[in-house]
Parts: C-alpha cells; sequence; structure tokens
C-alpha cells in the first residue's frame, strides 16, 4: 500500500466504486496524480466522469474504497474541508456577488479580514487577467472571463488539486479552442495539479501530461495523450482517441487476419483469435497515383475516392476499395500532390504492417 | 388601422379599468372624502380635519394603532423564520409526488373558511378545550388552563393563517437557486450558516420581500383573528374601524381610520422594501 503512494503524488484513488442503486456508475477505479500533473479523464457522456470527481470534491461518498490526497484519506471529511476546490459545469458563480466578491468568498470563509480577502482577490484577478473587473457584476461578462473567474475562484485558496467538469462545454469553437490553451498556461504557471474532465478528445490530447480514458464506469487505460494515441491498449481506446478505421476479421494463426469483408491485411503479431478488431490511423494510410511507389508497403490496395472532406490541414479522403465493407478514412495532404484530387478518381493506399493495432475481440 | 387597434386595446382593457375603478378607486375616494367630513349638527356635515384629530387625542385609538402594526411586524417575522425551513424543504429536498403533497398540506387549511379555522383554533385552547384536558392528563396542570384571550393566541392565529402565503413565494424563489451554485458556497470552504447567510438568503430575498408584504398586509388587515381568538384583549386596529362604522355610525371616523390603515401599510411596505433594497416590480414578479 505504502509503495503506491509515493511523497509526490497528489492524488489517488484505491478501488473506488460507486452504486446507485444495483448500478456502478463508478466500479473499481484507482490511480493516482503526480504533484503538478494536468491529468484528464476521457469518456462518453454517461460513464461517470461527473461521479468521479463529485466523490473526489465529497459530494458524494463512495460505496467502497478509498480517496487520499496528499496521502490523508478523505472518508468522512465533508467538502469544505477538502483542500480541493471544483469548477463546475456551469461554473456556478455567485450571481448575488460581484467578481471581487466571488474571488474573495472561500478567503472569507476561511476567515482571511475583508481587507486582505479583497486585496488578495485582486491580485488573483490581476494574474489571470481579470485586472479592474472586481466590482462587475458577474452576469456582465463574456464566456470566457466568466470561465477565468470560475478558476481564480479556485486558485486563490492555494488547493492542493483543482477538478474541473467539462468546464469548456458551454463555449463556442472558436472561444473553446483559445480556453484549451488558456487553461494549459494557467496550470503551468501556478503548478497546480489539475484534474480535468471532458468527453471531447481533442481538449484531453492537447492539454493533458496523462489521461485515463474511461468506459462504463471503469477505466480503460491510463497514459499519457502519446501512449494512448499510438499504443491503445484496448478497442475501446482504439477507436474513442482520435480517428480511426476499424474492421473486424479473423485471426489466421500467422500474421496475417481475414477481414469480414473479405479483404487481407497484413498486422505484425501473431493472432489466433477467432475474431478480431484492427484499427489503422488514417494518417498511417499512404496515397499514391501509382502503385510502384507503394510497393514497400505490405498493405496495397488500388481503390476509388468516394468522398473528399475537405478540412483544410484536417482534409480526408473517403476511399472505396474491394474487400473492404465501408470505405476508409485516408489523411490528405493539403500540400502533397493529391491536393486536388475528385471523387470518382482511382488511387492507391497502403500502409505498413505496425501501422495497424489488433485487438481479440 | 389606428383608430380600430385603439378601440381593441380599450376594450380589452375596460374590465380591468372598470375593475379597479369601481371596486378599488371609488370606495377609497369616496372613504377619502368622508374621512374629512365633520358632524356639526344633527344630519350636517362639515369639511374638516377633526376625526383624524380624534385619533390622535384620544390615546385608546393610536395604542391601538401602534399595537396592531408592532404585533404585525412581529407576527410576519415569525412567519418568516417558520415558512423558511419548511419551503427550502419544498424547493430544495421533497421531489415529485412529495412536493405537491407538501404545498397541498399547506393549503389545506384555507379549503375552510377564514372564520370557521379560527373558531377550530378557539375550540382547540379554550378552557374546557383539547390541550387544557391534556395538560391535566399528563399532570403539568392541576386546573383547567385559559389559552385563549390573549397575545399567545392571536399571534399563534395569524401566523397560523399567513403560513402559506409566505411558503408559496418563498419556494418559487430558493427552486430557482441552482443546486451547483450551493454546492460551489460547500465547495470554496463555506459552512452551512455561510451558505445560507451568503447565497441562499440573498438568492431569495425577493421572496422574502413578496412574502412579507402579503402576510402583513394580509395581518394588519385581519378582523376575525383578533376579535376571536384575542376577545376584549385583541385591540386590532380593525375592530375599531368596524366599531365606529356598524356601533357607533360614526362613518366619518370609521373612514379617517380606514385611511390611517392604509397609510400605514403603505408606509411600512415601502419601509421594508427599501430596506431590502427590492423594487416593487421585481417583488410582485416574485410573488
Ligand atoms: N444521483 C444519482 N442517482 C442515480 N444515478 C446517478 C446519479 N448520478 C449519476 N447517476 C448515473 O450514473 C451514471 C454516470 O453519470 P455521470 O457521472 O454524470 O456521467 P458523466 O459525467 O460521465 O456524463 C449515469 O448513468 C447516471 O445516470
Ligand atoms: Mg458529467
Amino acid at each position: 500500500m505504502r509503495a503506491a503512494m509515493a511523497p509526490s503524488s497528489d492524488l489517488d484513488l484505491l478501488s473506488v466504486t460507486k452504486k446507485f442503486g444495483s448500478h456502478s456508475a463508478v466500479d473499481d477505479v484507482s490511480f493516482s496524480v503526480t504533484q503538478g500533473d494536468f491529468f484528464s479523464i476521457l469518456g462518453p457522456s454517461g460513464c461517470g466522469k461527473t461521479t468521479l470527481m463529485r466523490m473526489i470534491a465529497g459530494f458524494e461518498h463512495p460505496t467502497s474504497g478509498d480517496i487520499r490526497i496528499r496521502g490523508k484519506s478523505m472518508v468522512g471529511v465533508p467538502a469544505n474541508r477538502r483542500p480541493v476546490n471544483m469548477v463546475f459545469q456551469s461554473l456556478a458563480l455567485f450571481p448575488m456577488m460581484n467578481v471581487g466578491e466571488n474571488v474573495a468568498y472561500g478567503l472569507t470563509c476561511r476567515g482571511v479580514g475583508k481587507a486582505e480577502a479583497e486585496q488578495r482577490a485582486n491580485r488573483m484577478l490581476e494574474r489571470v487577467g481579470l485586472k479592474g473587473f472586481a466590482e462587475r457584476r458577474v452576469t456582465a461578462l463574456s464566456g470566457g472571463q466568466r470561465q477565468r473567474v470560475a478558476i481564480a475562484r479556485c486558485l486563490v485558496l492555494e488547493p492542493t488539486l483543482v477538478l474541473l467538469d467539462e468546464p469548456l462545454g458551454a463555449l463556442d469553437l472558436k472561444l473553446r479552442e483559445h480556453m484549451k490553451i488558456e487553461l494549459k498556461q494557467l496550470q503551468s504557471t501556478f503548478n497546480t495539479t489539475f484534474v480535468y474532465i471532458t468527453h471531447d478528445q481533442s481538449e484531453a490530447l492537447v492539454m493533458s501530461d496523462r489521461i485515463a480514458v474511461m468506459n462504463q464506469g471503469r477505466f480503460e487505460q491510463v497514459g499519457s495523450p502519446r501512449e494512448l494515441y499510438h499504443h491503445p491498449a484496448t478497442p475501446f481506446v482504439a477507436s474513442f482517441v482520435g480517428e480511426t478505421n476499424r474492421w473486424t476479421g479473423e485471426g489466421t494463426g500467422g500474421t496475417r487476419i481475414r477481414l469480414a469483408s473479405g479483404g487481407e491485411v497484413q498486422g505484425v503479431e501473431l493472432s489466433h483469435a477467432k475474431s478480431v478488431v484492427c484499427f489503422v490511423r488514417p494518417e498511417a494510410i499512404a496515397l499514391s497515383s501509382s502503385e510502384e511507389s507503394l510497393s514497400s508497403l505490405p498493405n496495397r490496395f488500388a481503390g476509388r475516392v468516394s468522398a473528399v472532406l475537405f478540412d483544410g490541414a484536417n482534409s480526408s479522403l473517403l476511399v472505396e476499395a474491394p474487400g473492404f465493407e465501408q470505405p476508409l478514412r485516408a489523411v490528405l495532404p493539403q500540400a502533397g500532390p493529391l491536393a486536388g484530387i475528385e471523387v470518382g478518381a482511382p488511387v492507391h493506399i497502403g500502409w505498413t504492417a505496425d501501422a495497424m493495432r489488433v485487438f481479440a475481440a | 388601422m389606428m383608430p380600430a387597434r385603439k378601440l381593441a386595446l380599450f376594450l380589452l382593457l375596460a374590465p380591468a379599468v372598470l375593475w379597479l375603478g369601481l371596486l378599488i378607486l371609488l370606495p377609497h375616494v369616496e372613504i377619502l372624502i368622508l374621512s374629512f367630513s365633520e358632524r356639526v349638527g344633527p344630519r350636517v356635515y362639515a369639511f374638516g380635519l377633526g376625526n383624524y384629530l380624534e385619533f390622535f387625542t384620544e390615546p385608546l385609538y393610536w395604542r391601538t394603532f401602534a399595537r396592531t402594526a408592532v404585533m404585525s411586524i412581529l407576527v410576519t417575522a415569525l412567519t418568516l423564520v417558520l415558512a423558511f425551513p419548511i419551503a427550502l424543504y419544498i424547493a430544495r429536498v421533497a421531489q415529485g409526488r412529495l412536493k405537491a403533497m407538501l404545498l397541498l398540506l399547506c393549503l389545506l387549511p384555507f379549503w375552510v373558511s377564514e372564520l370557521v379555522r379560527t373558531l377550530g383554533w378557539m375550540m382547540l385552547l379554550r378552557e374546557t378545550g383539547l390541550i387544557s384536558y391534556l395538560l391535566q392528563r399528563v399532570g403539568l396542570a392541576s386546573q383547567p388552563v385559559e389559552m385563549l384571550y390573549n397575545d399567545g393566541a392571536v399571534i399563534l392565529g395569524l401566523v397560523y393563517g399567513g403560513l402559506l402565503f409566505m411558503i408559496v413565494p418563498l419556494a418559487n424563489a430558493l427552486e430557482s437557486l441552482e443546486p451547483s451554485v450551493v454546492e460551489a458556497g460547500y465547495d470554496l470552504g463555506g459552512s452551512r450558516w455561510t451558505v445560507l447567510r451568503r447565497i441562499v438568503i440573498p438568492h431569495a430575498t425577493p421572496g422574502i420581500v413578496a412574502g412579507s408584504i402579503i402576510v402583513f398586509m394580509l395581518t394588519v388587515g385581519n378582523f376575525a383573528t383578533p376579535v376571536l381568538l384575542g376577545g376584549k384583549n385583541g385591540l386590532w386596529f380593525t375592530e375599531q374601524i368596524y366599531a365606529q362604522f356598524i356601533t357607533r355610525f360614526n362613518w366619518p371616523q370609521g373612514a379617517a381610520f380606514g385611511m390611517l390603515l392604509l397609510v400605514l401599510s403603505s408606509v411600512i411596505v415601502w419601509l421594508g422594501l427599501r430596506l431590502s433594497g427590492q423594487s416593487l416590480g421585481t417583488t410582485l414578479r416574485q410573488a
């Protein structure tokens, strides 16, 4: 037990389970978060992220298991005594107080004098780029400013841990992209441990030092964004994190896999399983107008463009090829020779054996 | 086009205007005029301030007036204190059917008329009533106890009658408080008391003010409850008005008292709004 809790870990969950009736919203989850990390929990809606976070904050109590913050068990400690602060999904700013009072609230709760609390709140507002906003009503702020008030209100208390529950969900796309970067910067300047939950894989990939992928109350995999992306441990992680092509098939005992739709593809590991799923990332698929340039690739197919999905640098092609039920998705480099390709044009596709992940289904 | 529109608007507004004009404005104008007429001889009246002077020179009148004001404020405050936890429970804890049931339960006493309700309290509180009997049985009293005809009984009856009118606007106001805002209050280190004082009560202020105004007005203007439960000691200002109009047949004096009561309610409501920093508009919306 002690070995699992290195002194540098800010948060440890040990086999935490939460049941609502007979339904396990969180099922035997264990993980540790290192001091100063930006840790994300990524999973689809309804997988138990909010429940997990509310247990850490102290609003729900685990059915079993232990939650430790800097090694101290939080079981039985009420929410207002935990060194943890939360940025709510709805932000939950106090509409009856102005911006300065919102930020000073936590300090006055701790018994800090009014004048000092005000001073510290102002300093914090300055650090998050809201200098001079103290007297504003919270309803008179833009989405991004409200976001910063919600975070300032937590950070001013210098908590061990800040919990963020999909805080960018309500923002429009442009602002969300901007806030991703801003959040990450805030986290690194304050060097506070952040636990961030989201269903948006791009948010998690961009901001996190480590990500836990959650599905139906369980953790599927914990790792760095690169690990999750390039070495998914389960089919769920492979399909949830990033875009991917997915086929089902049958192992042949060798490295080849016979697809249910008729084609055959080449992997690296021996596969005996009766039924397997394979994944190939769209950017791992090479495109060419001639077959020769792909001759070094073990997986080579001739196909026809069925759709061009133009999205600037993220453009991709859907390619119909014999032996595949669904069109394959391949990244279309806008700087390459095929940038102008049209629907219906013939095209050759191919990928290396190690670009393909194979799981027993 | 425009004249037709105006006509339509006029027709739509007509019932409301008639209602306000005939039933509220007109009688009050009448009462106002009446209150300034003095009897100078049999069936001879002249304009004068005599009725108002009478109020200030006769201690019974202004003392009853002051007592009514103070007791009404007390009743309003008590009702608020009692109603707050109930409204909090209805708005934030109870769900679905339980919530509807609880509101119905608050409404139930109003199924019967105020008179019958008050008579019910008399049955419980009188010397030979249920409570007196129980106290004797348990041994807490050695002889019949009279609990009627004192201020306590009057306050009890008035609070009981006002409770619903406080609970409904309060529950309404509390219902609109986002649960996550309350949780944020705790999360940032607030105690129950801090969260109540700095988040829940400020949020509920429009409801508190609305409920208080309604209860205060109902209480000041109540007649049956103080008369029946207070008896001779009731000393409610409405009794004085009744006495002038009906017993003494001195309508001008009664009219002056009526105007004074109207001024009293208005001034206290205005003060309440000023002190709580609310405007009449937002308060009415809450009620
Ligand atoms: N208070 C509750 N009572 C009963 N079921 C709940 C409660 N809170 C959450 N759940 C259930 O737990 C599951 C996980 O919910 P939640 O943690 O909100 O998921 P997420 O935040 O990942 O979308 C859902 O199936 C939800 O219906
Ligand atoms: Mg959620």
